[in-house]
């Protein structure tokens, strides 16, 4: 503790010294921003009727649950006292913009996600409750909920429904995310925060490490499986994936230059910060090779005529770097924020801790967890040729 | 009427309101030992609207109301953790954009001499503490009530609900939050509300030797801080916040944040 004073310049008001929210809260929106993006991006085939891009649909929405369970376990284990975190639910305070997280979650993931997923994956369910054997069977038995209706005229009811379960979607993963830069963009006492962007920036990059996060998936799946890759369906997304990514850039670049022109009191102090602290993780790290080198490889494929391999090759380098350059986003966010003092006087550091509740380890944990999920998910539910994820041989009359 | 009768008269008055105020004592006595002395029959918490007056001019850095603080409300004994704590500044004529700021061990063990006298530049210390806000942003941010504010005008904190969220630390312009480490919910100035609601005022108040802080309850119009605040030009601290701060200082400086 006493080397925390070491790494203060300046003058940090006493009780800022430590900083309060850990890489744990950096993992909190980067995660929901993964399971948004997943979703938009399986809305895509479901409303805006993007034939080409279903192979992923699935999947998406597979991805989306496997990140959406993991969501709160970041903020539970930073909780002082996470026995006390169902108060949030029974008594909330309905001023706080916080205390609105877990009826956001649990609308998002009952009456969305689940629900969407549940009818897209009825008739394999109802097969494997009649064909599977042993605990898997009464997996699968307790899945269908008691509706065995697998008739063309229920599975047409299952598809409207489920239409109409993503329509109401799209607005609630944008609530979802938004509400999350919400939280951060209403603080008025921190100035790295407070700007009503802060929801709009943190959606379209939500769109866009999910829009990354499944087509890596993808690619890495289909390859781990021994098939070829869907290039029609690649090369769909991504455009999808640079034109979200110009959208989250330009409003980046717009929160920058109006901070560069209107040069307010904080100013010098969080550009003193960009320039020292946050030089690595915000200027080489986020802009550089997180967003520039990115957008500037996915225009190149849009541009230039490239070999498939070529392309692959370009996808999934994108993939990589957007999912590394969206993290730095959320570091720069979340810690960032908190390494100046509000007196704008001075800074202080981060230092992970490694193997504590809320240290390094613990975070590479969380981010490990959610592919478990998905891989236990992708077994009792395979994202592969059924249902919206294969329009062509969509079960008909 | 003789010098002699107006001291009887006085003597009496006084023992009675000594024994009046003794009985009061009693009476709330019970309230106030099971830890709810707004529940005390005599302490009716909506009869006051507490504030605080300081007079940068008079403070002198000793740091008694720190080390008073930390004593009468056990406050962890480490450089990171204040409910109120002092700052020195030293500004450089007319630069009040850059000011040079210090607060070792938040003024606990007072100030080592730093700066010259005559050095072209103004020095003076500056007292902080939670600004109990009227529109606390850390009140409105906490997801389950656990801090609130109360009807007297006091921002507390209910240790038994807080989930130690730390939204409301973040939430504060002022830094006046910190996490107990032990108790792993948050803690701040109380007003010293146990004090306060007895009669008495703050360790802070009642430690500094020059009067560099006022409890004042704004709701009793005999209350000296209506004086001060009539014959001063207070401001408080980080005005554009809109908080409304009932903590007022007078003399500060363009240069303190």
């Amino acid at each position: 503790m006493e080397g925390l004073l070491q790494g203060v310049q300046g003058y940090m008001y006493p009780n800022e010294v430590e900083l309060q929210w850990s890489v744990l809260i950096v993992l909190y929106p980067y995660i929901t921003g993964l399971v948004a993006g997943a979703f938009i991006l399986a809305s895509l085939v479901r409303v805006f009727r993007v034939e080409a891009v279903a192979p992923t649909y699935r999947l998406a929405l597979l991805t989306a649950l496997a990140f959406l369970l993991v969501a709160p376990l970041p903020l539970q284990l930073h909780l002082g006292h996470p026995e006390r975190s169902l108060e949030m639910y029974l008594t909330p305070h309905t001023a706080s913009a916080m205390a609105m997280f877990g009826f956001v979650y649990l609308w998002y993931l009952m009456a969305v996600l689940l629900l969407e997923i549940w009818l897209e994956y009825r008739p394999e369910i109802v097969a494997g409750a009649q064909s599977a054997t042993g605990p898997l069977r009464l997996l699968y038995r307790v899945l269908t909920l008691g509706s065995y209706d697998v008739s063309p005229e229920a599975l047409r009811i299952d598809d409207r429904t489920s239409f109409v379960v993503t329509l109401v979607g799209i607005p609630s993963a944008f609530l979802l995310h938004g509400y999350v830069g919400f939280i951060f963009g209403s603080v008025k006492a921190n100035p790295w925060w407070s700007t009503p962007l802060m929801p709009i920036v943190f959606l379209f990059s939500a769109i866009v490490s999910g829009i990354a996060a499944v087509m890596l998936l993808y690619m890495a799946m289909t390859r781990l499986r021994g098939l070829e890759i869907d290039m029609p369906c690649v090369d769909t997304i991504a455009p999808y994936l640079f034109y979200a990514f110009v959208i989250d850039f330009s409003l980046e670049t717009l929160d920058l230059i109006h901070r560069i022109y209107e040069a307010d009191e904080s100013f010098h102090t969080l550009d003193f910060m960009v320039r020292t602290r946050l030089y690595l993780p915000h200027i080489i790290v986020q802009i550089v090779l997180g967003t520039l080198l990115p957008i500037g490889l996915l225009a190149l494929t849009q541009v230039v005529k490239l070999s498939e391999p070529a392309r692959r090759g370009l996808y999934a380098t994108t993939g990589v770097l957007t999912m590394i350059g969206i993290f730095a986003m959320r570091w720069n966010v979340v810690i960032g924020g908190q390494l100046f003092s509000k007196s704008f006087l001075g800074y202080t550091t981060y230092k992970m801790e490694f193997a504590s509740q809320e240290g390094f380890l613990m975070a590479a944990a969380l981010l490990i967890l959610p592919f478990l999920i998905l891989w236990a998910l992708v077994r009792l539910l395979p994202p592969w040729g059924g249902g919206h994820a294969a329009p062509q041989v969509r079960p008909v009359a | 009427m003789s010098d002699d009768q107006t001291g009887r008269r006085e003597f009496l008055a006084r023992s009675g309101t000594f024994l009046l105020l003794t009985g009061a004592a009693g009476i709330a006595w019970d309230a106030v030992a099971s830890g709810e002395p707004e529940k005390a029959p005599n302490y009716r918490s909506t009869d006051h609207w507490w504030a605080m007056a300081i007079d940068v001019e008079k403070c002198i850095g000793c740091g008694n109301c720190v080390r008073a603080c930390k004593e009468e409300n056990d406050v962890p004994r480490e450089p990171f953790y204040f409910r109120t704590w002092v700052e020195r500044y030293h500004v450089p004529e007319g630069d009040i954009e850059r000011p040079e700021v210090d607060s070792p061990n938040g003024g606990y063990d007072g100030f080592p001499e730093k700066y010259r006298a005559g050095d072209g530049a103004k020095s003076f210390f500056v007292p902080k503490m939670c600004n109990h806000c009227a529109h606390s942003p850390c009140v409105q941010v906490c997801p389950v009530g656990a801090t609130f504010e109360s009807p007297d005008g006091v921002v507390l904190v209910d240790k038994t609900y807080c989930l130690g969220c730390r939204y409301c630390v973040q939430a504060c312009p002022y830094g006046c939050r910190f996490i107990d480490p032990r108790t792993k919910t948050v803690d701040k100035c109380s007003l010293c509300y146990h004090r306060i609601s007895k009669g008495l005022t703050t360790a802070c108040c009642e430690t500094c030797p020059t009067g560099a802080r006022m409890l004042g309850d704004l709701k009793d119009l005999k209350d000296p801080i209506h004086d001060f605040l009539r014959t001063h030009k207070v401001q408080v601290l980080k005005p554009q916040m809109a908080t409304g701060s009932k903590t007022y200082y007078n003399g500060l400086d363009g240069s303190v944040r």
